[in-house]
C-alpha cells in the first residue's frame, strides 16, 4: 500500500482556506459543471434527434395514438380489431403484460415457497430434488427456458387431428399444438347473483375473522374461522346457483375443419411464457424463503415449544412472521424482476406491451423515440407502483421497535 | 385406574422371551428410516417424489443417451421415429456455436484472447496468489486492449468485422465488456449516491433507479433504435457496440447498488479515521474505504456477473448472434431441420450456460464463506 506523504500546501495556513480548497465552494463548482455537462448532453442529443427525424421525414409527437392500428393481436382482454386505434393496441399490450405478470407472480410465489420449504425438509429425496430444481433453473438464462418451452416442447405437440380429435366431437380437456383447451363457463341471466354471493361470503369471512379474534382476546375461546369461511365461500355461491335455477352452462371445444372452435383456450405462447417465468422466478424465491426461515434463530422455535405450542402453530405464529420480515424485501425485487422479464414475451410472440408497442407499432410508425420512451415509462411506473405497494406491506409486518 | 385386578401380586416363574433387537439407527436401514420414512407424511412424500422421478428420469436418460444420435452429417440421421437428442447436429455446428462466422483461419486469435483471459482470471480467483492489484489492473485495462486488438484485427492483423462474430465469443464479449465498464461506473455512481452534494446525489439516484426500473430488452431496443437518432449525422456505431453501450449502462446501475451495499457496511469510524489522517476524499476512498468495501461485495459482484452473463442472451432479440442466437439460427438450417433439433440445441446451450453460471455461483458461495469470518454472532 502506498505510503501517504505530503499534506496539501495550504494546510499550515491554519484558519484561512483558499477558495480552491473550500469543500463547499468546490462542491458548488463541481455540481454546476455537472449540470452544464448534462444540459449540454441532453441539448445536443435532442437537437441531433430533431435534425435526424426531419431528414428521415418521421413525424414526432403523440398524434399517432389516434390512428388506425391495422394489425391483429392474438390475445386480447378488451375488444380489439385491426380497425382499433394504436392507443387501444397499447392498452391491449399493457393488459396482456399485467395479466401474465400477476398470474406469474402468484404461481412463482406458490412454487417458490413449496420448493424453499422442500429444501429445508429432513426428507433426503425431497430436499435433493428441490436443490437440483433450484440450481438447474436459476443457472440457465430465462430466454433460453422460454424458447425451450415454446419451441422444443409446446410447438412440437401433435396437431388437433393427430391427438385423435374427431371433427365436431366436443372435448372437455385437450392439449395440442393450438393450446390447452378447457370448457368455458357461459353465464346466463341471473349469473351475476352468484358473483354477488361469492363477494358476500368473502366479506363475511373477513368480519367473522375479526369478530373471532376479538372474542378470543376477550374470553380466550377459539372459533374455527377457516372452516366456517371455507364453508361459506363454497356453500353460498352454490346455494345461489341452485336457487336461481342454474344460470350457467359449459361450452366445450371441438374441432371444426382445421380449427378448434369454442371452449376456453390458453394459447401456447401464453403457456410457455407463464411456465418459463414462474418456474424461473420460483427458483429464486425458493432461495429467499430458505434464507428467511434459516434467519429465524433456533431459540425462537425452542421457546415456542417450551410454551407448549404444537409444531404447525409454532411455524404459523412464531417462525413465519419473523421470517417474513427477512423474506419480503428480496421477494419484492423478484416480483419486479418477473414483471420486467415478462417483456421477453417478444421472443416467443406473446402479444405483450413490448411485442405490440415496441415491436409492431414501432415498425409501423417509425417513431422510435416516443414509442420506446413510453414503453420504458410504463415499466418504470409498474416497478415504482409494485415497490411502493410492497414497501407498504413490508412496513405493516415490520418489527415495531421502541 | 378404577378397574384394578383383584390380585396385583405377580411372581415371574419363567424367563420372559427375548425381545427383538432395537431398530437400527445406523447402517443403510437406519439411514433410510431417518431420512426417507421418518413419519407417515415423510413416507408419502418420499413415495410421491420417487414416483415422479421414475416418471421423468428414464425418458430423459433415454432421450439424451440411449436413443440419441451421435454421428451423422445431415438431418437424415435424426429423422427416424423415436430418436432422441440429435447430438450429431451439435457436433457438426460446434465451431459455429463457439466462434460464430469468425473466419476459420483467424480463429487462433479468439483462442489466444481466451487464453489471455484465463491467465488473468485464474490467479485473481485464487485468494492466496499475490499481486492482486496488478492482476486486477491487467484484467480491467491491459486485457481488454489486447483482446480488442486481437479480435477486431489491428496493427496488420486481418480485420474481422463484428458482424462475423458470434456464438460463445459474443456472449463472453458482451458479458466481459459489461462488467469491465460497469465496475468503474458503478463505483462512481455508488459514491455519487452517497455524496453530500445534492445535485450529484440526485443525478445518481435518477440514473440508478431508471435503469433498474426498466427491462433490459427495452434498453437494448433503445440503444439499437433510438441511440443512432441522438448522434450527429454521419456518426454510426456498429450493432455490437450499440448493444454493448446498452448493456454497460444497464449493468452499471446494478453494480452501483452492489457497491453501495459494501460502502454502507463500512463502519463510520473508518471514514472518520481517514479524515483524521488528513486524507482527501479521493485518497480516503482509494486507500481506506474501497479496499474494504470491495472485498465485502465480491460475492455480490460475482452474482451481478452471473446475472449479466445470463442476460447477454437477450441480444439475440436485436439481431446479434450470441450463443443462444446462433444455436437458434442453426436450428433452422435446412440441412439439419428435424423435430429433435430444437430441443438438442437448447439443451446444449443450456448446458454451456449452466457450466459457467454454476461454476461462478459455487465460487461466489466459497468467497462468501471465506469472507464471512468474525461476523457471526
Amino acid at each position: 500500500m502506498a505510503h501517504q506523504t505530503g499534506v496539501s500546501a495550504d494546510a499550515d495556513d491554519a484558519g484561512r482556506v483558499s477558495l480552491m480548497n473550500d469543500p463547499k465552494a468546490r462542491g458548488l463548482v463541481f455540481q454546476a459543471l455537472l449540470i452544464i455537462a448534462v444540459i449540454f448532453l441532453v441539448y445536443s442529443g435532442v437537437s441531433n434527434a430533431i435534425d435526424n427525424l426531419a431528414r428521415a421525414g418521421i413525424a414526432s409527437g403523440l398524434g399517432f395514438f389516434g390512428e388506425r392500428a391495422g394489425f391483429d393481436i392474438g390475445q386480447s382482454f378488451i375488444p380489439y380489431t385491426n380497425d382499433s386505434t394504436y392507443l387501444r393496441a397499447f392498452f391491449v399490450g399493457l393488459l396482456n403484460t399485467m395479466v401474465v405478470a400477476i398470474i406469474g407472480i402468484f404461481l412463482a410465489t406458490v412454487i417458490g415457497f413449496i420448493v424453499g420449504l422442500a429444501r429445508l425438509s429432513k426428507n433426503y429425496l425431497v430436499q435433493k430434488f428441490a436443490t437440483v430444481y433450484v440450481e438447474t433453473l436459476r443457472n440457465i438464462p430465462l430466454l433460453l427456458q422460454l424458447l425451450f418451452w415454446y419451441k422444443a416442447v409446446l410447438s412440437i405437440l401433435p396437431s388437433p387431428r393427430a391427438v385423435g380429435l374427431e371433427p365436431g366431437v366436443e372435448v372437455v380437456f385437450n392439449l395440442n399444438n393450438r393450446g390447452l383447451y378447457m370448457p368455458r363457463i357461459v353465464p346466463e341471466g341471473g349469473a351475476q347473483f352468484i358473483l354477488f354471493a361469492f363477494i358476500i361470503a368473502v366479506v363475511a369471512w373477513f368480519f367473522i375473522g375479526r369478530w373471532a379474534k376479538k372474542r378470543q382476546m376477550a374470553t380466550g375461546q377459539q372459533f374455527p374461522v377457516f372452516l366456517t369461511g371455507l364453508a361459506l365461500v363454497i356453500a353460498l355461491p352454490l346455494l345461489t346457483f341452485l336457487v336461481t335455477g342454474m344460470p350457467m352452462s359449459l361450452e366445450y371445444a371441438s374441432l371444426q375443419g382445421f380449427n378448434m372452435v369454442g371452449g376456453w383456450v390458453i394459447q401456447p405462447e401464453f403457456m410457455a411464457l407463464l411456465l418459463g417465468l414462474s418456474l424461473y422466478t420460483a427458483s429464486f424465491i425458493a432461495e429467499i424463503v430458505r434464507a428467511g426461515i434459516l434467519a429465524v434463530s433456533h431459540g425462537q422455535s425452542e421457546a415456542a415449544f417450551a410454551l407448549g405450542l404444537r409444531p404447525n402453530l409454532t411455524s404459523r405464529l412464531v417462525v413465519v412472521p419473523q421470517a417474513m420480515r427477512v423474506i419480503i424485501p428480496p421477494l419484492t425485487s423478484q416480483f419486479l424482476n418477473l414483471t420486467k422479464n415478462s417483456s421477453l414475451a417478444v421472443a416467443i410472440g406473446y402479444p405483450d406491451l413490448v411485442s405490440i408497442f415496441g415491436g409492431t407499432v414501432l415498425n409501423q410508425t417509425g417513431q422510435a423515440v416516443e414509442v420506446i420512451s413510453i414503453t420504458m415509462l410504463v415499466y418504470l411506473t409498474l416497478s415504482l407502483l409494485t415497490s411502493a405497494f410492497m414497501n407498504w406491506f413490508n412496513s405493516s409486518v415490520a418489527l415495531v421497535e421502541r | 385406574m378404577e378397574t384394578l385386578p383383584t390380585s396385583i401380586r405377580y411372581v415371574r416363574s419363567e424367563e420372559s422371551p427375548t425381545m427383538a433387537p432395537p431398530v437400527s439407527t445406523g447402517g443403510v436401514g437406519g439411514w433410510l428410516k431417518e431420512n426417507l420414512f421418518a413419519s407417515t407424511r415423510d413416507t408419502i412424500l418420499t413415495i410421491v417424489t420417487a414416483l415422479f422421478l421414475l416418471w421423468i428420469i428414464p425418458p430423459i436418460i433415454d432421450w439424451a443417451f440411449i436413443s440419441a444420435v451421435w454421428t451423422g452429417d445431415s438431418r437424415e440421421a435424426c429423422l427416424g421415429p423415436g430418436t432422441g437428442a440429435c447430438w450429431a447436429f451439435v457436433e457438426a455446428k460446434f465451431g459455429q456455436f463457439i466462434y460464430g462466422r469468425y473466419p476459420i483461419e483467424e480463429r487462433w486469435r479468439v483462442n489466444l484472447s481466451g487464453l489471455l483471459l484465463i491467465a488473468g482470471l485464474v490467479p485473481i480467483a485464487i485468494p492466496s496468489v499475490p499481486y492482486k492489484r496488478e492482476n486486477a489492473l491487467y484484467l480491467l485495462v491491459v486485457f481488454p486492449i489486447l483482446a480488442f486488438i486481437l479480435l477486431t484485427g489491428q496493427f496488420g492483423l486481418e480485420p474481422v468485422e463484428t458482424a462475423l462474430w458470434g456464438g460463445l465469443l459474443v456472449t463472453l464479449v458482451v458479458a466481459i465488456v459489461g462488467i469491465v465498464v460497469s465496475f468503474p461506473l458503478g463505483i462512481l455512481l455508488a459514491l455519487g449516491r452517497r455524496s453530500e452534494m445534492p445535485i450529484v446525489k440526485m443525478f445518481s439516484v435518477i440514473f440508478i433507479e431508471f435503469w433498474r426500473g426498466v427491462p433490459l430488452i427495452t434498453v437494448l431496443f433503445m440503444s439499437s433504435v433510438m441511440l443512432p437518432l441522438f448522434l450527429p449525422d454521419g456518426v454510426t456505431f456498429d450493432k455490437l457496440l450499440r448493444a454493448l453501450i446498452g448493456v454497460a449502462l444497464f449493468s452499471s446501475a446494478y453494480m452501483a447498488e452492489v457497491i453501495r451495499g459494501g460502502l454502507q457496511a463500512i463502519p463510520k469510524g473508518q471514514y472518520e479515521a481517514a479524515n483524521a489522517m488528513a486524507l482527501t476524499f479521493w485518497q480516503g476512498t482509494r486507500l481506506v474505504i474501497m479496499p474494504q468495501a470491495l472485498k465485502l461485495v465480491i460475492p455480490g459482484i460475482v452474482n451481478t456477473f452471473i446475472g449479466l452473463f445470463k442476460d447477454t442472451s437477450l441480444v439475440l432479440i436485436i439481431g446479434l448472434f450470441d450463443l443462444l442466437g446462433i444455436v437458434q439460427q442453426n436450428m433452422n438450417d435446412q440441412n439439419w431441420i428435424s423435430p429433435a433439433t430444437p430441443a438438442t440445441g437448447f439443451v446444449f446451450a443450456a448446458f454451456v450456460f449452466f457450466i459457467f453460471c454454476f461454476g461462478m455461483s459455487r465460487y461466489s458461495a466459497y468467497m462468501e464463506r471465506r469472507l464471512d469470518t468474525g461476523h457471526k454472532r
